[in-house]
């Protein structure tokens, strides 16, 4: 992208956030599979709406369409953030049927990694015409150091969105959040379980600061 | 290019045909102009390594191009490594104004997902594991 363009963009980005305050920023949770982003959002939204956005499961790409929870109200500190959540496909850069062909039939295997697939890419266009901000989910038990999320990080920064990583599974043994610390310092880190639902004020109050 | 190794092909020579693309080549091209010369010779079974890699954008529009290719027992997508970067990376719009971009060029490599196998990868190596299928 030439450097007038890019400059061009960011105003414009600047600009359109600068005139849209009365409208919920969109929010999209990102991060690679079965790091917990709809565990996540089903917490969220529990928290605070009452309804839950979607299937959780630990076969990956249990989450294959991007799905929208508007006007989630929270509140900290006696003011209201209302925010749309965005639970996203998990991204990946390759996707085998094989993978699923333990927990279903060949036929509803391949059915699975098309509708996967399309869900990446999917997942994708959010985050480069469609989100304000971005919650990036990592399972804390998992090396961080992956292309995958090196690469989404790169391209969040690069459109200079706000984004806050989340260190979920903290409940697991093997749960390191220094790992994650380390490999991204640039960005704050917040530790988590959504499933056991710990850590959710120190959630709730970056959620607040960062997308408010 | 020279023609592509097919690895399903019995006559074809017996190896991994790697690709080195300068980053002088990569300079005038369009983003699907790479990402096709990408893909193509990931399909024929090569292994792609870029002296510069991709901008964000480009890597973000390989991704959804490279799912949109994926068919059962043909195409399982890519593997793709680069170097993680550097903590004192500077990514405000006034650093890449600054020449922030051309410092982030990395050297990237790509192949097909059931034939390369990262086996290492710290902010100065990339140790992978080439097969032929």
């Amino acid at each position: 992208m030439g450097l007038f363009t890019e400059l061009k963009d960011s105003i414009s980005r600047a600009t359109d956030r600068l005139f849209s305050e009365q409208e919920p920023k969109r929010i999209g949770i990102y991060g690679p599979p079965n790091a917990g982003k709809t565990t996540l959002a089903n917490r969220i939204a529990r928290d605070w709406t009452g309804d839950a956005i979607g299937a959780e499961s630990h076969v990956p790409h249990e989450t294959r369409r991007a799905r929208r929870k508007e006007n989630v109200e929270i509140e900290r500190d006696g003011k209201t953030v209302t925010i749309d959540i965005v639970d996203t496909p998990g991204v990946t850069t390759k996707v085998d049927y094989e993978e699923f062909t333990d927990e279903m039939d060949e036929e509803d295997a391949i059915r699975r990694s098309r509708e996967a697939t399309e869900g990446v890419a999917e997942a994708m266009h959010w985050l480069r015409e469609d989100v304000d901000g971005v919650i990036y989910v990592l399972d804390s038990a998992e090396d961080p150091i992956t292309q995958v999320n090196t690469m989404l990080i790169g391209i969040i920064e690069s459109r200079d969105l706000p984004v806050l990583i989340f260190a979920n599974k903290i409940d697991l043994e093997e749960s390191s959040v220094k790992r994650i610390e380390d490999a991204f310092p640039q960005h704050k880190t917040v530790p988590l379980s959504a499933k056991e639902g710990d850590n959710m004020d120190e959630v709730y109050d970056s959620i607040a600061e960062y997308f408010g | 290019m020279p023609k592509a190794t097919n690895p399903d092909d019995p006559d074809a020579p017996d190896g991994v045909q790697i690709d080195l693309i300068s980053g002088e080549r990569m300079d005038g091209m369009a983003t699907m102009e790479k990402i096709r010369m990408i893909l193509d010779g990931v399909h024929d079974g090569n292994i792609v390594i870029l002296e510069e890699g991709l901008t964000p954008d480009e890597e973000s529009r390989l991704i959804e191009v490279t799912m949109a290719e994926i068919s059962p027992d043909e195409f399982n997508g890519i593997e793709i490594e680069t170097y993680p970067k550097s903590d004192t990376r500077d990514s405000s719009l006034l650093g890449r104004i600054m020449g922030g971009e051309e410092a982030e060029a990395k050297l990237t490599v790509i192949g097909p997902a059931n034939q390369i196998e990262t086996l290492h990868k710290d902010e100065t190596l990339i140790s992978a594991l080439v097969s032929r299928n």
